[in-house]
């Protein structure tokens, strides 16, 4: 019987041969960093992702600049919440998971096929989720077969689902998702997205203390990516700032106090 | 029991690498240049599927002529060196010089040691910022490897090759070309190629980019058949 090489995945590459580099602690559950609040939408071209960029140690703020949304490949983005250190780690590892397919194969994944390695690798994971180490990710892209953006939701156990409209993860998930379910509207042009994106930011980080709004003083404003047809960019902090700025010029007009 | 006959050791490496001249010689041939605007890699090659061109890393490529089973798993293993230094260590740390002495290595150890050298020759290329920091090594079947002045011409009947390079690039500058003089020069010289937009689809080319097209870490670009066609009919 022929024996086949470790085939275009890189994640059963590192299993087979090189199981150290694998994202991994061996650490009881203890107090680690933690990354919250993410919200994605579908938009007419493709998808809006945005996170905001706090990391918490329990009630301290271990971070006011971590970045928890990462461009995976030219069509897609994820987005993590849970253990920062980890699911960093974790994104990093998916990241050069696609681009080592695309480099041994000669070809992109499709969007599903993405999503469902992304699965297992936070399966793999699930001893540590176990210890309170969880990674929770939140994908999505451009798909070019059916020409539009998608969706996908995961659980600790690696469970795949997808996702119709918008969805939000992390702790200030919750208050996302109220403000999203206001806000978002049938096909909307890319930059409403992203100013429901950062709207929906902004409920999260007024009611749940993990998630954190714009910062004034530090010039700090989510991350947020678009995928369309044409790739993936990263919304430029001067269109961020404009934004935030105005939202919160109409709350302060609005004078509402809860 | 059967006798053993005495080979001397030149005999024996002799032999070796009369087989694998042979079979690299009879395979078509890759040409690659350092130019102005990147490293542009250019095969002769009617397949649109089995590469003999391939992207490693943000600004490595890999070129091969000989057997593909061969070059395509040395290729597959280049990409698992690179991709594992690069997620262990950092990107920048990927380096051309590292990935050509593992092939090297590699290439010495099957020459002696296994029933059959590999009859492959291949090319490994890092871009730099400018065409005078590009390097670009030639290894050989032995495993012997040289760092090549901004040109590599294998495969095939390569002195014949040379030959036509000097005659149809002249005394012109490479570091000063555009990529897309030099992939017109090179479909005149490799033999298989028609002229005009017909020679496109019996060409591979890429390019190793300065800039990159799609403004991210990785400079390779693989050129499709009709821009490989538009290339070969402007400027004529």
């Amino acid at each position: 019987m022929i024996r086949l090489g470790p085939g275009p995945s890189f994640l059963e590459y590192l299993n087979s041969d090189r199981p150290d580099l694998l994202p991994h602690t061996t650490a009881p559950a203890i107090d680690v960093p933690h990354a919250t609040t993410i919200v994605a939408m579908t938009y007419t071209d493709g998808i809006v992702m945005a996170g905001d960029r706090r990391a918490t140690m329990g009630n301290v703020i271990a971070s006011r600049h971590i970045e928890k949304v990462f461009e995976t490949d030219r069509y897609s983005v994820v987005g993590i919440a849970g253990a920062a250190g980890l699911a960093i780690d974790i994104a990093k590892l998916f990241q050069v998971e696609l681009e080592h397919y695309e480099k041994i194969e000669g070809t992109l994944l499709s969007l599903e096929g993405k999503a469902n390695r992304l699965a297992s690798m936070i399966r793999s994971n699930l001893a540590m989720a176990m210890q309170g180490m969880s990674v929770v990710p939140l994908f999505a892209g451009y798909d070019t077969a059916e020409a539009k953006g998608r969706l996908f939701s995961f659980d600790i156990t690696g469970g795949l689902y997808e996702e119709v409209e918008h969805h939000s993860i992390g702790s200030g998930s919750v208050f996302a998702r109220g403000a999203l379910k206001k806000l978002w509207k049938k096909s909307m042009a890319a930059d409403q997205a992203i100013r429901v994106a950062v709207e929906a930011l902004f409920d999260a980080a007024d009611d749940d203390s993990a998630t954190g709004g714009p910062d004034m003083v530090r010039k700090l404003w989510p991350v947020v990516y678009t995928v369309d047809a044409t790739g993936a960019h990263r919304v430029p902090k001067e269109n961020l700032e404009a934004i935030a700025l105005e939202i919160i010029a109409e709350r302060t007009a609005e004078g509402k106090e809860a | 029991m059967s006798a053993q006959y005495y080979v001397s050791p030149e005999q024996l490496m002799k032999d070796r690498a009369d087989f694998a001249r042979k079979g690299i010689a009879r395979g078509r041939a890759v040409i690659v240049a350092s130019c102005a605007d990147g490293i542009a890699l250019i095969a002769e090659n009617p397949s649109g599927s089995l590469h003999k061109i391939g992207e490693i890393y943000d600004r490595i490529a890999f070129a091969a002529v000989g057997k593909y089973n061969e070059f395509e798993s040395l290729r597959q293993a280049g990409v698992r060196y690179a991709d594992t230094r690069g997620y262990s260590y950092a990107r920048q740390d990927v380096t051309g010089r590292g990935l050509a002495s593992v092939y090297a290595q590699s290439l010495g150890a099957v020459f002696t040691a296994e029933a059959k050298p590999f009859e492959v020759e291949l090319a490994v290329l890092e871009l730099g910022d400018t065409p005078g920091q590009d390097t670009l090594f030639s290894l050989n079947f032995d495993g012997s490897i040289a760092e090549q002045p901004g040109l590599i011409i294998m495969g095939g009947d390569t002195p014949a090759l040379r030959a036509a390079w000097s005659v149809a690039w002249g005394e012109k500058s490479l570091p000063a070309a555009s990529s897309a003089e030099v992939i017109r020069a090179a479909a005149t010289v490799l033999p298989g190629v028609v002229e005009g937009s017909n020679g496109a689809p019996l060409l591979e080319v890429a390019i190793l980019e300065r800039v990159s097209f799609m403004g991210t870490h990785r400079h390779f670009r693989r050129l499709e058949t009709e821009t490989i066609a538009s290339i070969l009919t402007s400027g004529e």
